[in-house]
C-alpha cells in the first residue's frame, strides 16, 4: 500500500561476482525503478572497494524459492545417503583417510 | 557510521515468548527456533521466529539504518570545506560509506516482511529514532575526526560482535559494515594525529573535538549503563540487564553495554596518549587489580544528559532529513511514473 | 600517474599546457564542489551515494590535473596550493561547473552537457602523446562513461516521468545550456598545443557532442534549447557573482590555519 502512495521503485535482489573463480554471490537488494537502474544502484552500494568483475540483478518478486516449511520433501533425501560421499567407501590405501597422498 | 545498537534493544522492549511458552509446543517451530539459536546457527528470513524476535530485529536494524542515514549529516557539512584534496577524497568516501550502509541495512530490514519507505516515513514522523548520538553538532573540522576515530571506533566494538547476530541477513550486512568501518576509525586517527603534530591551533581544535565527543561515543554509542558495575542503580541494571539477557538469549547481542563500553575505553585510553590528547575525564587510570582502566561511570542520569533530545541540533537533524526527502518528491514520483509506463531506462 | 620521467616522443611542458590542465582541473574541482552541495540533499538516499560517487571521481580527476600544472608551470605548486590559495580571479573553471542551486534537474541537465562533453574529450586525451597525460586520459574517459550513464537515465526519467518533472527537466536544459559553448572554446593557447600535436583542442568535438545529447534530449521527449547568447569569461578568470561564496567555503577551514598541516 504504502508502494504505491510513495512510488516506491521495485525490489531487485543483487548478486556480485566478486572475483575471477567465483560464482555470482548474493549480496542484498536494491530498490529501483528499472534494470538499469538497479544495475547502477547495485554498482554505486556493492562494488565500491576491490575489483568486482560482473553484477546481476534480478527482480525480488521473480525469484522462487523452497521455503523452510518444505524442507523436508526438498532437502531430507540429501541427508541419508551416505554413499554419495567418499568417506562411506574404504580408503584407497590401507594406511588410513588419507589415501594415496598419505606416505 | 555506526549506531548504538544496544539502545534499539532497551526500547524494543517486545512482548516476548517467555522460557515456560516452550514447553507447550516442545515439537513445534519454537523449539525449532530456539534449537537453531542454541546450536549457534543463523535465523534465516523465511524461518519461523517469535513477534518479538522479528519486532525486536526490525526495531534495532531500522534505527542501526537511521543512524546512518543521519550519521551523515554532521560530516557531510564539512565537505565543502575539507582543508586538502585528499582530505575530501577521504570524506566523500566515507559519508558514502555511511549511505551504502544505510542501504546494506534497509534491504537487511525489508526481509522481515516490511518496506523501506515506510522505514524512512517512520524516521521522518518521529516514529523510529536514528541514535542521539548525532544530536551533537560538529562545530569545527576537527569534529569529523573526532567522529570518526571516536563514534566509529566506539561502533567498530559495538558492531564487531554484531557480525555473529543471530539473524542471518543482519549479520552479513554487518560483515560488510565492519569491514569498511575499520577504515573510518584509521582515517578518524590519522585525520587527528595530522591536526595534532600540527600548529597550536590545530591541536587546540583538536582537543576542543574530542572534549565534546567523548561523552557522545561512551555513553550513547553503547546505550545506558546495564549493570551496577557500570553505574546503574538497583534496579535499572536489573531492568537492562534483563533486556540485554533477552537479546544475549536471542543470539541478538553477545555482550551487555558495559562490557562493551569498558572495552572502548580500554582502546582508546593508549590511543589519546599518543596523540598527546586528553580524554576529557579525569577519572581514567589504569587499574591493575581489574586490567582494565577506570573512568567515570555513565549513570542515568550522565546518559540523559548526554542525549540531546529536543535540541536545536536535534531537531535540526530530523528537519534536514525530512526537507531533502520532501524536496525530491517530484523526482522519485517521476520514477515512478516512468516505471509504470515501462520506461525502464 | 605520479611518475616524474618526461615523455620520450613529444614532451608536454610549458606554460600552455599547465594552463590548459589548469582548466580541466579547475572544471572538475569546481563542479566536484557544487556536487558535494547536495549529499545528504538528495532525494533518496541511493542519489546521495551515486552523487557522490561522482563527486569523488571529479576530485581525483582535478587532483592529477592540477598537480601536473603545479610541476609545468614552474612554480612547484602543489595541488592543494592550487586549490586553496588562489583567489577568484586564478580560477580557470568554466562557468557552467559553478553555476548555484537549482533543483535535481538542473543538477542533472548539467552533467548531462559535462559528461557527454568530458567523455568526449578525456578518449581524444587518451590517445595523446603524452603517456601520463595519455593513461589519465584513459581512466578519466572510464570514469566519466558512468557519469554520463547517469545523466542520461535521469533526463530520460525527468523528461518521461510526470508533467512537474517533464516541466523542470526542460527548464534545467534552457538554464545550463548557454553555458555548454564555453567548453568547447579554443583559444590561441589550445590552438598552440594542438598545433603542436600536445594535447586535442576540443572544438572539435562540438558536432559530436551535439549528436549525443539531442539524441538523449530527444529520448526524454524534450527539444535541444537554442540560447540566443553564450556565456564565457570563465577561462580567463571572470566568474560569477555566486563563485565567490564557492571560493571561500571551499578555502575556509585551510585559511584559518595558516601553516597548518592536514
Amino acid at each position: 500500500m504504502s508502494r504505491e502512495r510513495e512510488g516506491a521503485p521495485a525490489s531487485w535482489e543483487v548478486f556480485l561476482r566478486a572475483r575471477r573463480g567465483l560464482a555470482h554471490q548474493h549480496v542484498g537488494s536494491v530498490r529501483a525503478v528499472g534494470p538499469d537502474a538497479a544495475l547502477a544502484a547495485a554498482r554505486d552500494l556493492y562494488t565500491r572497494r576491490g575489483d568486482p568483475l560482473s553484477l546481476w540483478v534480478v527482480r525480488s518478486d521473480a525469484v522462487h524459492a523452497a521455503s523452510p516449511d518444505e524442507h523436508d520433501p526438498y532437502f531430507a533425501g540429501a541427508r541419508h545417503k551416505p554413499y554419495r560421499y567418499p568417506e562411506h567407501f574404504a580408503p584407497l590405501t590401507e594406511e588410513g583417510p588419507e589415501g594415496d597422498h598419505h606416505p | 557510521m555506526s549506531a548504538p545498537t544496544a539502545t534499539a534493544t532497551v526500547t524494543a522492549a517486545p512482548a516476548v515468548p517467555a522460557a515456560t511458552d516452550r514447553s507447550a509446543d516442545q515439537d513445534g517451530p519454537l523449539a525449532h527456533f530456539e534449537a537453531l539459536i542454541a546450536a549457534g546457527e543463523t535465523v534465516e528470513p523465511r524461518d519461523w521466529m517469535p513477534d518479538g524476535y522479528r519486532r525486536m530485529m526490525i526495531r534495532q536494524i531500522a534505527q542501526h539504518a537511521h543512524s546512518e542515514i543521519i550519521g551523515m549529516q554532521p560530516e557531510g557539512a564539512w565537505l565543502t570545506r575539507a582543508p586538502s584534496l585528499h582530505r575530501k577524497s577521504v570524506l566523500l568516501a566515507k559519508v558514502q560509506d555511511e549511505a551504502g550502509h544505510g542501504l546494506y541495512l534497509y534491504s537487511a530490514a525489508e526481509t522481515l516482511g516490511v518496506d523501506r519507505a515506510d522505514l524512512l516515513d517512520a524516521l521522518h514522523r518521529g516514529q523510529q529514532r536514528a541514535s542521539a548520538t548525532f544530536n551533537h553538532p560538529a562545530l569545527t573540522w576537527a569534529d569529523t575526526g573526532a567522529i570518526a576515530w571516536l563514534t566509529d571506533g566506539a561502533a567498530v566494538i559495538n558492531q564487531a560482535p554484531l557480525c555473529r547476530t543471530s539473524y542471518g541477513p543482519y549479520a552479513r550486512a554487518m560483515r560488510r559494515v565492519c569491514q569498511e568501518e575499520a577504515f573510518h576509525v584509521r582515517q578518524g586517527y590519522d585525520l587527528m594525529r595530522a591536526l595534532c603534530q600540527g600548529t597550536p591551533e590545530q591541536k587546540a581544535m583538536a582537543q576542543d573535538a574530542v572534549d565534546r565527543w567523548w561523552l557522545p561515543a561512551v555513553a550513547l554509542m553503547f546505550g545506558p549503563p546495564d549493570t551496577e558495575a557500570g553505574g546503574a542503580d538497583a534496579r535499572t541494571a536489573a531492568l537492562g540487564a534483563a533486556v540485554s539477557r533477552r537479546a544475549i538469549a536471542w543470539g541478538i547481542k553477545h555482550h551487555t553495554n558495559d562490557e562493551l563500553r569498558q572495552r572502548f575505553v580500554d582502546t582508546c585510553v593508549p590511543q589519546a596518549e599518543r596523540l598527546g590528547l586528553t580524554l576529557p575525564d579525569p577519572a581514567i587510570r589504569w587499574n591493575e587489580e581489574r586490567g582494565h582502566y577506570d573512568f567515570t561511570p555513565v549513570d542515568w542520569d550522565t546518559y540523559r544528559e548526554a542525549l540531546g533530545d529536543g535540541t536545536h541540533w536535534a531537531r535540526q537533524r530530523l528537519a534536514h532529513r525530512r526537507a531533502a526527502h520532501e524536496d525530491g518528491a517530484w523526482v522519485r514520483e517521476a520514477a515512478a511514473a516512468c516505471a509504470t509506463a515501462g520506461e525502464t531506462t | 600517474m605520479t611518475t616524474t620521467r618526461d615523455a620520450p616522443a613529444r614532451p608536454a611542458t610549458g606554460t600552455d599546457l599547465a594552463l590548459h590542465l589548469l582548466r580541466l582541473g579547475d572544471d572538475a574541482l569546481v563542479l566536484g564542489q557544487r556536487l558535494c552541495e547536495w549529499i545528504t540533499r538528495a532525494p533518496t538516499v541511493d542519489e546521495d551515494l551515486a552523487l557522490s560517487n561522482i563527486a569523488l571521481d571529479l576530485i581525483g580527476h582535478a587532483r592529477v590535473l592540477l598537480t601536473r600544472a603545479g610541476r609545468l608551470d614552474g612554480t612547484g605548486r602543489t595541488e592543494d596550493d592550487l586549490a586553496y590559495t588562489r583567489s577568484e580571479r586564478e580560477f580557470t573553471n568554466a562557468l557552467l561547473t559553478e553555476l548555484p542551486g537549482g533543483d535535481f534537474a538542473q543538477t542533472v541537465a548539467r552533467q548531462l552537457v559535462y559528461t557527454h562533453y568530458a567523455v568526449l574529450y578525456y578518449e581524444a586525451l587518451a590517445g595523446c602523446a603524452d603517456p601520463e597525460l595519455a593513461a589519465f586520459g584513459a581512466r578519466a574517459a572510464k570514469e566519466t562513461a558512468f557519469h554520463r550513464l547517469h545523466a542520461d537515465r535521469w533526463t530520460v526519467t525527468l523528461g518521461r516521468g510526470t508533467a512537474e518533472s517533464a516541466r523542470r527537466m526542460r527548464r534545467g536544459l534552457e538554464r545550463v545550456w548557454p553555458y555548454a559553448g564555453e567548453l568547447f572554446e579554443e583559444d590561441d593557447v589550445v590552438r598552440r598545443l594542438a598545433a603542436a600535436g600536445t594535447v586535442p583542442s576540443p572544438a572539435p568535438l562540438r558536432a559530436e557532442w551535439d549528436r549525443r545529447v539531442t539524441d538523449v534530449v530527444t529520448r526524454a521527449g524534450l527539444t535541444v534549447p537554442t540560447p540566443s547568447w553564450s556565456a564565457r569569461g570563465g577561462r580567463a578568470g571572470l566568474h560569477t557573482e555566486e563563485f565567490g561564496p564557492l571560493i571561500a567555503e571551499l578555502q575556509s577551514v585551510r585559511r584559518q590555519f595558516p601553516g597548518g598541516t592536514w
